[in-house]
């Protein structure tokens, strides 16, 4: 277009590339350093440190453990606290942590606990009965330092410290929970200095005095936490130097970045999917870790919401209140069919409330009273409760109006809409619509007591407790308006005097079997359907990690064990020195690059004067 | 706010070779007053609009971070007091009013941290990407643009437009992801060259960190110029196209100046109007950040951080990040107003 004439000086436009261009260069830059190439991070470091680094994708709520509640956190308090005592990685059973004995008096109201006196804390000074007495005892008085866990000294009426090596918690009430205190106990002469503990948050000097197998050493929101190994930790030290928790906010890109070597572990959130499973599977110097998974994946259904005052609200459909009804529907639910094709493969189905995982609690129905699936069962036990086709072949409730049920789903879980799909076929061939209700937020309806029936789910600690509590009469709301700790709103007084039996029984034994006939008696319910124990699907580089405890010890999962054993237990593998030869391959091309876009600025900005000056003659 | 610059851009055929000189009429002080003033009223409404915008996500806060662990009811109620939920919703808009002017937008329910140190926390990591990445597709854009305009319909221009148009279409998520592969991880004999994720390795000191941000830097930045260039470039094109034809270029060329010249010192700066005004828009969204490119290569910066406040909804957080978010566009917008009469004194008259 026009006419050109002259060109002398480099155009202005070509100025700004090339200002960009020397932009993108400084950036490249960064290539040649040999500071920056990742898989040195993961493996050793400069000074020959061995670095173990764990691919998450959860913020850090809080490092203060009187605040954090989310997963990583308390996971990195086990690491940097040691609590009363601990569970055994083969079995889960509790075992000795700060604590080494512990025993209740004969009246069960007062239990005793001998404090170790081989746990120094990081700064040199003794770990004391007086420090997990303070903890408590602070936890007690102040609402901010109860914040995360305030449940747990609930039922505490006096907490003391006799001795450095005796604790003593006197109870309101016999509690049966007393050997899984999950809390850290923490340094008196540190934390006393801590003037508001609703919004300390531990993130701001490091390092961060403890006494568990590592030490807080430095922090920075959603980028890292880097912990160093506690050489003097009393069950001696952690094999490798570091532990750093990356963010990685994208499950892919953590695979990529645990292939390329950038980090040893990745866990997934909460799991791995199937197809980075599979795809992992191939790789070289990588195991996948298809583990039995702590958490139950169920259909509940709504008994008709109601308050502790009696009042009842919310809408579910007055037919599921047959329990004649609520065992057709599970029923007609082809769990084998869940496992292969939703989770194709990675999860076990589903039987008892409490995953096998826990050995000592686990129940499952006998043969003669599981709720096998049988779908031509299924069509008589509803005809049996009145629930008969018209002639569209759609069953009609009490009401005259074909049966349609309002199930709950969490948008963001693919497997609730996959599931969702399957019992639209299923039941619908039952002659029973489904209208699936997939919300970002199920929240709301949920409390409101607004459903038929909903996806539901809970990760089981060792002790049960808590996800007992949660199908209480006493977990109810106080009035309509209230929220109460209830997840699905059953109440049944059978099921509150073996919970109540169960708290009072210090016996495991004994316990566990009172717990059982709880699991048995929900099953019968009807209102809590388990589907599916999911499995957690992790995976390391085996070139990095040579061993690594799981949890159980046979066949177990690495990520938010119970307990510090996968990162305290873990060993490096030797290093053969090809990180570095990568690395400086890394180097080498990004220098190439570099000098390649420069190469190409040259060029073009040649190639322009040439074609200008050809256009002057 | 910007649609008032639009009667600069009609052909400014009077203009000679001279350019544009900066002239202040009597009407400018006039002009800047009502300008910010109307910021200050837009900023006030986003106060009172963000107050009650985020009151309508469904979900309890209380609900949602108590969620599977065990808590009591007294526990619940202290939650309420401790967050002002138990107060009636005047009482909140109010305390919320009185205490945001003085710079206060409460503590974070999630991080018990005052929302303004989280927000002052990831701030520069933000600004460092879209920063950046701004200079590069802004300079590139007009770059690119001047040229294909120059020498359109020629294999150059359409190459260079149809290029920017198909990178402008790609998702930014899926554009990351596929770097990552290629760029990071490393494919068949290529090697991965950069880190898949994150603002630093850690641990770094002094100059060793800043080679190591800029590092991490690359890929994001990479991504983000290439979505976002294609935008620039077809509107400074297209308004240099206007411009072409125009007299003031040819008497230009008839006196003989090299086309160069031309191009840079008269077609140029008269097409760049509606250039500034996506400049200053794309300036507007660099504070709010790129919450998909953040989120593939982990960067630790505000986009991540007001995803995690909406999904509580951790109401202090979400609505000092709407509040700051709203704030640099207005402000960036404001500034556009203010500089147009600069490049065109008619707009003020």
């Amino acid at each position: 277009m026009g006419t050109n004439d002259q060109k002398r000086s480099l155009p202005h436009g070509l100025r700004l590339v090339a200002l960009a261009g020397a932009a993108a260069l400084t950036l490249t830059a960064g290539l040649a350093t040999p500071l920056a190439p990742a898989p040195q991070q993961a493996r050793a470091a400069d000074d020959g440190k061995k670095v173990l680094t764990v691919a998450v994708a959860q913020s850090v709520d809080s490092l203060s453990p009187f605040l954090a509640v989310r997963l990583l956190s308390t996971s990195i308090h086990r690491l940097m606290y040691e609590y009363l005592t601990n569970y055994d990685p083969k079995d889960n059973h509790a075992i000795a942590g700060l604590a080494t004995k512990w025993e209740p008096s004969p009246d069960k109201l007062t239990w005793t606990y001998t404090i170790r006196s081989n746990s120094k804390w990081s700064d040199g000074q003794h770990a004391t009965a007086e420090d997990a007495a303070w903890t408590f005892n602070k936890m007690m008085t102040d609402t901010g330092a109860a914040t995360a866990n305030g449940s747990y000294v609930g039922n505490f009426r006096k907490v003391t410290a006799p001795s450095p090596t005796e604790l003593v918690i006197e109870l309101k009430k016999p509690q049966a929970t007393m050997a899984a205190l999950d809390v850290p106990i923490v340094p008196k002469h540190v934390w006393e200095k801590v003037s508001d503990f609703s919004e300390f948050n531990n993130d701001k000097s490091f390092p961060v005095v403890g006494n568990g197998p590592f030490v807080l050493s430095g922090y920075k929101a959603d980028s890292y936490v880097r912990l160093k190994a506690n050489k003097s930790f009393w069950r001696g030290s952690p094999k490798f130097d570091e532990l750093v928790f990356r963010y990685y906010k994208d499950q892919d890109a953590a695979v990529s970045a645990l292939r390329k070597g950038e980090v040893s572990f990745v866990a997934g959130s909460p799991s791995l999917t199937p197809a980075q499973a599979e795809s992992l599977k191939g790789a070289d110097d990588i195991q996948v870790n298809d583990a039995p998974g702590r958490r139950f994946y169920a259909l509940a259904t709504n008994p008709g919401a109601k308050a502790k005052n009696g009042e009842k609200f919310g809408d579910g459909h007055p037919s599921l209140l047959d329990q004649r009804v609520r065992n057709a529907l599970f029923r007609a639910v082809d769990r084998e069919a869940i496992i292969d094709k939703v989770f194709r493969g990675h999860a076990v189905e589903g039987e008892g409330y409490i995953p096998p995982r826990f050995q000592d609690y686990f129940w499952k129905p006998s043969a003669d009273r599981k709720l096998a699936y049988d779908p031509a069962e299924a069509a008589r036990l509803l005809d049996q409760a009145g629930y008969k086709k018209n002639g569209d072949g759609k069953r009609v409730g009490k009401d005259g109006k074909p049966i349609t049920y309002r199930v709950l789903c969490h948008a963001t879980d693919p497997n609730d809409k996959a599931v969702g799909k399957y019992l639209q076929e299923w039941w619908g061939e039952l002659g029973i619509g489904v209208q699936l209700n997939c919300l970002d937020n199920v929240t709301d309806p949920w409390l409101a007591g607004k459903y038929d029936l909903a996806f539901d789910g809970w990760s089981v600690n060792p002790d049960p407790d808590f996800v007992l509590s949660i199908h209480t009469c006493g977990a109810l709301p106080a009035t309509p308006k209230d929220t109460g700790a209830t997840d699905n709103f059953i109440c049944d007084k059978k099921y509150d005097e073996l919970y109540a039996r169960q708290l009072t029984e210090y016996d495991p034994a004994k316990r566990a079997d009172i717990v059982k006939r709880m699991e048995s008696r929900l099953y019968d319910l009807g209102y809590m359907n388990v589907m599916a124990y999911p499995n957690a699907v992790e995976a390391f580089r085996t070139d990095q990690i040579k061993s690594i405890t799981t949890m159980p010890a046979k066949a177990g999962n690495i990520y938010g064990q119970d307990g510090y054993w996968s990162w305290w237990s873990a060993v490096p593998a030797d290093s053969d020195g090809s990180s570095d030869t990568a690395s400086s391959t890394g180097v080498v091309v990004g220098i190439v690059a570099g000098v390649a876009i420069l190469g190409g600025l040259g060029a073009f900005a040649a190639m322009r004067r040439r074609a200008t000056a050809e256009e002057r003659e | 706010m910007t649609a008032d610059a639009t009667p600069a851009l009609v052909e400014d055929k009077q203009r000679t070779a001279a350019g544009p000189r900066v002239r202040k009429s009597s009407a400018y002080p006039r002009y800047l007053a009502g300008k910010v003033a109307g910021a200050a009223v837009s900023l006030l409404a986003v106060l009172v609009t963000s107050f009650f915008l985020f009151r309508l996500i469904p979900g309890d806060p209380v609900k949602t971070m108590t969620g599977g662990r065990q808590v009591s009811a007294e526990q619940l109620a202290a939650y309420r007091e401790e967050f002002g939920l138990d107060l009636p919703l005047w009482r909140q808009f109010t305390d919320y009013c009185g205490k945001a002017l003085t710079g206060d937008f409460g503590t974070s329910y999630q991080f018990r941290a005052p929302v303004i140190d989280k927000i002052t926390e990831a701030l520069p990591n933000t600004l460092l990407l879209t920063g950046t990445a701004f200079v590069l597709y802004t300079a590139l854009g007009i770059f690119l643009g001047t040229r294909s305009a120059w020498r359109h319909g020629r294999l150059g221009d359409r190459l260079n437009t149809g290029l920017a148009l198909t990178l402008y279409s790609i998702p930014s998520f899926w554009l990351g992801l596929l770097l990552i592969i290629v760029l990071s991880v490393g494919i068949g004999p290529l090697p991965g060259m950069f880190p898949t994720g994150g603002m630093e390795s850690g641990g770094e000191e002094g100059f060793a960190y800043v080679l190591d941000v800029a590092h991490h830097l690359v890929l994001p930045v990479v991504t983000l110029v290439a979505v976002e260039y294609g935008q620039t470039l077809l509107v400074t094109r297209s308004a240099l196209l206007d411009e072409m034809g125009s007299d003031y270029l040819t008497t230009a060329r008839a006196k003989g100046l090299r086309d160069d010249l031309v191009r840079r010192r008269h077609a140029v700066p008269n097409a760049l109007l509606p250039t500034v005004t996506l400049i200053f828009i794309n300036l507007g969204r660099t504070v709010a950040g790129v919450i998909l490119v953040e989120t593939v290569f982990s960067w630790p910066g505000l986009g991540g951080l007001f995803y995690q406040a909406l999904s509580v909804p951790d109401l202090p957080l979400v609505q000092g990040l709407f509040f700051v978010f709203a704030a640099a566009v207005i402000l960036m917008n404001t500034l556009a107003d203010l500089v147009y009469p600069l490049l065109d004194p008619r707009v003020a008259r």
